[in-house]
């Protein structure tokens, strides 16, 4: 069988876009090596690390285990989508960054996205909850709770609740404390 | 880059059925999520494909003419989950199909997939054979309704013949009114990981709640393939909801199941997970449907 190639359109960080991919292409092979958005990060590439996960029309995917082919049509978002122009950190990142989220940084562009998911469906998950929404991801090296940090507190300031993201104490774990009477 | 022989990508249903039926070693491609990790561990490296992943005609939940609620084999776990219909009258299946793998997972896989690779492991097969689901398959004949408790021949293998796809799932209204239902999946991690044994069981309460009117019970990895528990259920049929007829009810579930010792857990501790999930399940059911067990 010769190759079989295919012209594949969507649109990638906002921008719309035509790309021939070979059809045995993953879509993280599209995003590495043919558009160089190496955000995009392959670990098991079976689905099971969500070191590769792009956001496509809203949702997260493993980037690994979805067809390039597939993305015909989708709206994507990689790690890369999320800065400024100028290359300004968006408030997600600079959570990671404050809360020590990121050790080898391997895990990050995915844990990221669907945590910049999560800040934006503007819902107060529960501590459970969040912890369902962040199971997709492994992390060898700092563990998760700085990451859980990170996106707890950016969900609370997402909603407004900036002195409740302040009381998110180091374990991230325990219940806000009763708030303290004015003297 | 995945190793695929031929990927043949299908446009309509029609040219789906007409792919396998001219390409007669080629496989279906839904989601992906066995089958590319499959191709990635060698066991269907080089294979020729049908992608049927772009039809969205497949997807999406709605009650139809006959009142069935209708699940197109191509929605995937976490719209399932989130969807109004499933969460007003089977709001086990979203439980259940939402405890599949991982967030990712969940958004990729397909119904459709979990049930026509024919595991008895799959998180949505016990609630479908629990509640008497119907599949809609289509070939080139035409379409073809199958009861669940035919569609399972053995273990992955499933009554899907040449050039023919699964396009919905089936839930008739018989079966779902006033059914209230609950799924519990045993498994060593939280999330990314494969049933041990799973159970679903859902109950029909009498108008004063007093009496069990119909119960159902299906077990995933409690037999080669999804099963009943038929004897069982006939026990509790029609019987008062106290705790003695519960406890009888959930031991006679081990007259008809028949789990096999694997490297994920032996025969003895199915065996006896299986008669807890029962009570477990079937009291959780009664409380969704607003009775009470007397004990």
């Amino acid at each position: 069988m010769s190759k079989q190639y295919k012209v594949v359109h969507c649109t990638i960080n906002g921008k719309e876009i035509e790309q021939v991919v070979d059809v045995r292409s993953s879509l993280a092979d599209m995003l590495r090596n043919d558009l160089r958005l190496t955000s995009v990060k392959k670990g098991c590439e079976v689905g099971e690390c969500g070191a590769c996960t792009v956001i496509i029309n809203g949702e997260g995917f493993n980037s690994c285990i979805y067809l390039a082919v597939w993305a015909e049509g989708k709206e994507i978002w990689t790690l890369e989508g999320l800065t400024g122009p100028g290359g300004e950190l968006s408030d997600i990142q600079q959570a990671f960054i404050d809360e020590g989220a990121i050790q080898c940084g391997f895990c990050s562009p995915g844990f990221i996205l669907t945590s910049w998911e999560i800040v934006n469906a503007g819902v107060e998950y529960t501590d459970d909850q969040l912890r369902k929404l962040l199971s997709g991801h492994l992390c060898r090296c700092t563990g998760y709770e700085n990451i859980f940090r990170a996106v707890k507190k950016t969900m609370l300031r997402h909603l407004g609740k900036f002195e409740e993201a302040e009381l998110v104490d180091s374990q991230g774990i325990t219940e806000y404390p009763e708030p303290m009477p004015f003297k | 880059m995945y190793d695929i022989g031929t990927l043949y990508q299908a446009e309509t249903v029609e040219h789906a059925c007409r792919l396998l039926l001219e390409h007669p070693e080629a496989q279906v491609l839904a989601g992906g999520s066995d089958v590319l990790v499959q191709i990635r561990e060698g066991r269907r490296a080089g294979k020729d494909f049908v992608d049927i992943y772009m039809l969205d005609e497949l997807r999406g939940v709605s009650i139809d003419d006959e009142e069935n609620i209708r699940i197109g084999s191509l929605t995937s776990f976490s719209h399932i989950t989130k969807d109004p219909i499933i969460q007003k009258y089977i709001n086990v299946l979203g439980e259940a199909v939402d405890m599949v793998g991982g967030p990712q997972i969940r958004a990729i896989g397909t119904i459709g997939g979990n049930t026509c690779n024919g595991v008895t492991s799959a998180d949505s097969a016990s609630t479908l054979m629990a509640w008497d689901a119907v599949m809609e398959v289509t070939g080139t004949e035409g379409v073809r309704r199958v009861p669940i408790k035919d569609w399972y021949i053995k273990a992955k293998q499933v009554d899907l013949r040449a050039g023919e796809i699964q396009t919905a799932i089936l839930i008739p209204k018989e079966s779902y009114e006033n059914c209230f239902g609950h799924y519990i999946k045993y498994s060593m991690r939280n999330a990314l990981d494969i049933a041990t044994t799973g159970c679903s069981v859902n109950v029909r309460l009498s108008d004063d709640k007093s009496t069990f009117e119909r119960v159902r019970i299906g077990y995933g990895v409690a037999s080669p393939v999804p099963v009943r528990a038929p004897s069982a259920e006939e026990f509790i049929n029609g019987k008062e909801i106290t705790g003695e007829n519960i406890k009888l009810f959930s031991e006679m579930v081990l007259e008809d199941i028949n789990p096999r010792d694997s490297w994920r857990a032996g025969r003895a501790l199915r065996r006896h997970i299986s008669v807890v999930m029962a009570d477990r399940a079937i009291r959780e059911c009664v409380r969704l449907a607003g009775g009470e067990v007397h004990e």
